[in-house]
């Protein structure tokens, strides 16, 4: 009797899985990582151990990791968001962009000297920012089928490259000696730390908003309506559910999401704007969200694993001089096998003796 | 006209690169397998064509290396789509995420580098006609390579038997099944087909148009291209008109440039982008919700033999 294998579809997907695989898939892209560091003659154990030690071997790295995974909270939200009615919004970089943009914008024209006046100003516009771009190309994809994938990707290109254009023109710092950036937000508009560390009080924005969207998809029609979109388009629209209508808002409120983020690192963190601030945390977004399957508390945790890679990337760059490309390697790496895992999550193999 | 022709000819230059990856996705979604992963694709290609050529000395061996490269990336793509079912516009992410992440990585040892790249081979003849010879034939041997192969998969996909079972993959899979033939060998030679396209125009850019490597130089023309191939609603004849015409914006765009504007750079570097998007919503706008009709039936969907659609 030899032993067949068989692929089948499993009809029941054991809990344990949910946790288990994503976290193979991350074990083997480190695996393969580590071969490929090997052969660019570097030593992965020493690698990754300098990454850990960066990144969490002091309450200084702990910090730093968080700062990071603020940004990639709010924006894995919000390209979650998009990602459960199947709408792919992979321009969460440019409505980063948008959100700091209005966030300097607020700062230079409506400045008053007063943190609540003026954090509720910059919150507000940057949602706006952020939601009326991503909303644009929601409208498109709803109204006239417009390919939202691409409209977003160039919506990207658009946004960085409408910032530079403020960055080296109308708002350059007159006092920057030639450098391009924009001229630093008085204290009434930075956003407080907590500490001594860079970690700025975004953290309580970034938590509350995944609770939100917790609520939001668990306990509200309208979160049901968003899956049965995401799910089954026909019987959404055979329900009566208004696709036109609910691909904006949700296009929108990702966008918003998205500009939130923009405006924490601009208020929080940088305190100006530079050319090539946001530095892609919008196309990691992308990972986090596919890696938390969607799920608005799994996004706070995966957004750290991957702080922990960014801050560990910076570590490689200073101690073995390994280009910050590396990370993106890794990470294009993760992608292909928390995809590749997904098969397993959907299929078994069983052994079947043949004559059966 | 005299002033027309440096244009239209630099149009036919910088549109050369995209009109290969616009090719190569032709193919690849035809067959039903929708490869996002354009613009990583082209960076492998423009870094390993450059790199190859640099070693060897010889821009062919680098044109090449960057088929193979692309060859190889996309069949992993292909793995993950075709064979372990995935979800196909993040596994083109991944691939663009890769792509520009090791081409940076390995490619930062040739900034600054130059290489002899392939040279302008004037046709015979052909170039001497006034107007279209300057425009058309008074060009590098890829961009002749590019005619031809716009007329081989405009022949290809219309009226050969081969491009008949093509269009069966990506419009009806389980009829091509039921014929006896294997969709998923069938995908993943048209992915990889496509994969080697889209890299061979990435080395175009770093082989023959710039004869250097920068990171990132694609700039977003792998997105162009998968946009150019809804634009030219999966046909090869006007995905080519596409493409000239995103090339012309954009020589176009360094001639206001070195010309000395007061608009600011850029501004004027944006252009292609919203190009972009105003011919997407144009076309979109106009064919309506039918718009999808010129897509193939089963594109973005994988294919399980044992279950029923």
């Amino acid at each position: 009797m030899k032993p067949r294998l068989r692929i089948e579809r499993r009809l029941e997907v054991p809990s344990w899985m949910n946790w288990s695989i994503p976290a193979g898939a991350v074990g083997v892209a480190l695996a393969a990582g580590a071969v490929l560091l090997s052969l660019l003659g570097v030593s992965p154990l020493a690698a990754y151990k300098a990454m850990i030690q960066g990144s969490l071997g002091d309450a200084w790295g702990i910090s730093e990791t968080i700062v990071k995974a603020i940004p990639l909270t709010l924006a894995g939200l919000a390209v979650g968001l998009a990602f459960t009615m199947v709408v792919w919004n992979i321009g969460a970089e440019g409505q980063i962009v948008m959100g700091a943009l209005a966030a300097v914008a607020v700062v230079r024209y409506a400045f008053v000297d007063n943190s609540l006046v003026m954090f509720s100003l910059m919150f507000l516009m940057a949602c706006l920012a952020g939601g009326l771009w991503a909303g644009f190309a929601g409208f498109l994809k709803a109204r006239w089928n417009v390919n939202e994938t691409i409209t977003t990707l160039m919506m990207n290109y658009i946004a960085i490259l409408l910032a530079d254009y403020f960055i080296y023109g109308p708002w350059r710092d007159p006092s920057s000696l030639g450098f391009p950036m924009t001229t630093p937000f008085p204290e009434a508009a930075r956003l407080p730390v907590l500490g001594g560390t860079r970690v700025h009080v975004g953290i309580f924005l970034a938590v509350g908003l995944a609770i939100l969207f917790r609520v939001l998809y668990r306990w509200t029609k309208w979160g049901f309506e968003l899956r049965v979109i995401g799910n089954n388009p026909n019987a959404a629209r055979y329900a009566g559910i208004n696709d036109l209508k609910n691909v904006v808002l949700a296009m929108f409120l990702s966008g918003a999401v998205a500009g939130i983020a923009g405006m924490t690192e601009v208020a929080g963190l940088q305190g100006r704007l530079q050319p090539g601030f946001s530095g892609g945390y919008g196309f990691t977004a992308i990972i986090v969200a596919w890696l938390a399957r969607l799920n608005p508390m799994a996004t706070i945790l995966v957004s750290f694993l991957l702080g922990v890679l960014l801050v560990g990337g910076d570590t490689l760059q200073v101690v073995m001089r390994l280009p910050l490309a590396s990370v993106q390697v890794l990470q294009g790496l993760i992608l292909f096998c928390v995809l590749g895992a997904e098969f397993f999550r959907n299929y078994r193999i069983v052994f079947i003796e043949r004559g059966e | 006209m005299e002033i027309l022709i440096p244009i239209l000819s630099a149009a036919i230059r910088s549109g050369t690169p995209i009109l290969y990856a616009t090719l190569g996705e032709i193919l690849t979604e035809k067959a039903g397998v929708l490869n996002l992963g354009l613009e990583g694709l082209m960076l492998l290609g423009a870094f390993s064509g450059f790199s190859a050529t640099m070693v060897t000395g010889n821009p062919w061996v680098g044109l090449a290396a960057a088929v193979c490269v692309g060859m190889a990336v996309s069949a992993l793509h292909a793995f993950l789509c075709v064979t372990m079912g995935a979800n196909q516009v993040v596994s083109g992410l991944a691939i663009t995420m890769f792509g520009t992440g090791m081409s940076a990585l390995l490619g930062k040892a040739y900034v600054g580098e130059t290489i002899r790249g392939l040279g302008i081979l004037p046709v015979p003849v052909l170039a001497k006609i006034p107007l279209l010879g300057p425009v058309l034939f008074n060009h590098d041997p890829l961009v002749y390579l590019s005619y031809v192969l716009v007329g081989l998969a405009c022949w290809f996909i219309s009226s050969t038997r081969w491009g008949l079972t093509l269009r069966a993959v990506g419009e009806n899979p389980r009829a091509v099944d039921a014929a006896g033939l294997s969709v998923a060998r069938l995908r993943y030679a048209y992915t990889m087909v496509g994969g080697g396209l889209a890299a061979l125009g990435g080395a175009y850019l770093s082989v023959v148009y710039t004869q250097m490597w920068v990171e990132m130089m694609t700039a977003g023309r792998g997105w162009i291209a998968v946009a150019l191939v809804i634009f030219g609603i999966w046909n090869p004849l006007r995905a080519a008109f596409g493409s000239y015409l995103f090339g012309g914006v954009g020589a176009l765009q360094l001639r206001i440039q070195a010309a000395g504007t007061t608009v600011p750079a850029p501004l004027l570097l944006m252009l292609p982008y919203i190009l972009t998007i105003v011919v997407l919503v144009g076309i979109s706008v106009r064919k309506g919700k039918g718009i999808l009709l010129g897509a193939p039936a089963s594109l973005g969907q994988p294919f399980h033999r044992e279950e029923r659609d």
